[in-house]
């Protein structure tokens, strides 16, 4: 059976959910190997964290480049592997970091690259939504060895425990991978919410609430969820721009997406259009992401967002 | 850290089918740093790839300030990928010569989102992507900027050569002055063939096996608030198994 390579995929020193949906796709092809790049001496710790979904090996390569020389040195280590084991298919989290080391990495073994796939099939042919989610692309690699980035949150992963072997392999990231050095990392300021692209519920404000983001956050925290904004809040100042939804922002594919006084422009339809769910409050009962919505509320979102938190709390409650 | 960079011109390349953050960080790098002018220590060349329509964004980095202008149009490009379309970048900024290569990060086209990294690989040079902010030392030959990414903030610094890729609202773009257009209009548009660039990449390493629209999404329920909309809300969720 053929082996497939997915980089475990970390935020910080924490272990992301999207490393078992990628072991979930990766083990339609063949047997998963998780490769684990750690700060030195923290191997074992970073290996024990991959342990959801269907694994069957994990190799650890530790080295304090990943950290302070970023992408570059995780690329060139990654090529290592990929040299080493020729894999099927090798697949990584589809965010800024996954996609600029599946970029050098591409380039590195010379293989070719799909980037923001949202599923794999057994013979490697990746599915992609384009044009704002309007069309979907099936695509296959056709030179070198697969190099697939996934969105977070397109699959219903496994999650069953597993306890796949681990191997550490001494590999050195290259002197030409230590150009660029990181001098101070700071996690991204969103209290206790999930990250915005991998979270199953965002719940976003645009120009409907003039600036007042707390019905949403409230909202939003009695469902667990991420907060967005539409270009409108962050161009006003409203809420920061890494929270924008949009084409030029975050895309999203949550489980359900709340949008609230957002009228809904072509380019943020473009950032969220492929949730599973999504529910539209507005004032406006022309506003066009009504098309969209699978439930509606035409009125005010300081008035419905209260009400809406209340009951979500007295059911969990 | 001196070396023979400060006794040459400062070259910046500036890529995309003109990315006017990307122009206009660039502009203000060499306006910090002896000007981009007659007589000035920089020279910055836009460099794009596409069709000859992208001529008119060329001519607009022109008329904002920048110096000279390479166009890549081949029909053999039509289709390329990240790859393809980096290996080209690649093989015309080397030619060239350079110290910084400034490329965007918005963009309505995904690829932009690896090229930059791509082309640090295929440069052999420092990677300082997702920039929202950027401090150029040139008598250090170093570069400093804020990696702004959804994993948060990163402080990163690196020697020349450098390729950079700046996010949106880094910088508020200038619109060309009435002088600008004058000038921009002697300035020369170099063309060129892939032959011209010297690489004969093949257009895509991947293959699309079919591409279909989606049926478009119907509208479900709507309901007027009349102040238990909240409470339908939450019914509405929780039938869907959402709480």
């Amino acid at each position: 059976m053929s082996n497939v390579l997915i980089l475990a995929d970390f935020i910080g020193a924490k272990p992301t959910k999207t490393n078992a949906e990628l072991a979930t796709l990766g083990a339609r092809i063949g047997d998963v190997t998780a490769v684990v790049l750690a700060p030195v001496g923290q191997g074992p710790a970073y290996a024990a964290g991959i342990n959801r979904g269907p694994l069957s090996k994990i190799v650890v390569v530790e080295s304090d480049s990943f950290t302070t020389n970023g992408v570059a040195a995780v690329a060139d280590v990654l090529a290592q592997v990929i040299a080493a084991q020729s894999p099927a298919a090798v697949l990584i989290a589809s965010h800024a970091f996954g996609k600029e080391v599946a970029a050098r990495t591409a380039v590195k073994s010379g293989s070719g690259i799909i980037t923001d796939a949202v599923d794999v099939s057994a013979d490697i042919t990746a599915t992609q939504l384009v044009f704002g989610g309007s069309t979907t692309v099936h695509s296959k690699v056709s030179h070198g060895t697969p190099i697939i980035t996934i969105r977070p949150n397109s699959v219903d992963a496994n999650t069953a425990e597993s306890t796949p072997a681990v191997e550490t392999l001494s590999l050195a990231v290259s002197d030409s991978s230590n150009k660029a050095t990181v001098t101070s990392t700071q996690p991204p300021v969103q209290g206790d919410r999930p990250e915005l692209t991998e979270a199953n519920i965002v719940v976003s404000g645009g120009r409907g609430t003039n600036g007042d983001f707390s019905a949403v956050e409230n909202f939003a925290d009695s469902l667990g969820a991420a907060v967005g904004a539409s270009r409108a809040a962050t161009d006003a100042g409203w809420y920061p721009h890494s929270y924008q939804v949009g084409q030029t922002g975050k895309s999203v594919s949550p489980q359900l997406y709340v949008a609230n006084g957002i009228s809904g422009a072509i380019q943020h339809r473009a950032g969220m259009q492929t949730s599973k769910t999504i529910v539209v409050v507005n004032k406006d009962p022309e506003a066009p992401l009504f098309e969209i919505a699978d439930f509606g509320v035409v009125g005010d979102l300081f008035a419905v967002l209260p009400k809406a938190t209340e009951g979500v709390k007295a059911r969990k409650s | 850290m001196v070396n023979g960079i400060l006794d040459r011109e400062n070259v910046d390349a500036v890529l995309n089918d003109l990315d006017e953050y990307a122009v206009e960080e660039a502009l203000r790098i060499a306006e910090a740093h002896g000007g981009n002018e007659e007589g000035g220590s920089n020279t910055i060349t836009v460099i794009s790839m596409g069709p000859e329509r992208a001529t008119e964004a060329v001519r607009k980095a022109l008329s904002m300030g920048v110096n000279d202008a390479i166009l890549v149009s081949d029909p053999k490009l039509a289709g390329a990928d990240a790859l393809a379309t980096s290996a080209v970048l690649a093989a015309v900024i080397q030619k060239g010569g350079f110290d910084l290569v400034i490329c965007g990060t918005e963009s309505t086209d995904a690829r932009m989102s690896v090229v930059p990294a791509m082309l640090a690989e295929r440069l052999n040079a420092a990677q300082l992507t997702f920039a929202s902010k950027v401090e150029v030392d040139p008598a250090a030959s170093k570069v400093s900027i804020t990696r702004v990414t959804e994993a948060g903030v990163d402080e990163m610094h690196a020697n020349f050569p450098c390729v950079i890729s700046v996010v949106e609202k880094i910088n508020e773009p200038r619109y060309p002055s009435f002088k600008g257009i004058m000038a921009a209009k002697k300035k020369t548009i170099e063309n060129r063939d892939l032959a011209a660039v010297g690489v004969s990449a093949e257009a895509a390493w991947s293959v699309v096996a079919d591409s279909t629209p989606r049926p478009a999404r119907a509208a479900g329920i709507k309901v007027v608030d009349d102040g238990t909309a909240g409470d339908q809300l939450v019914a509405f969720l929780a039938e869907k198994k959402l709480i």
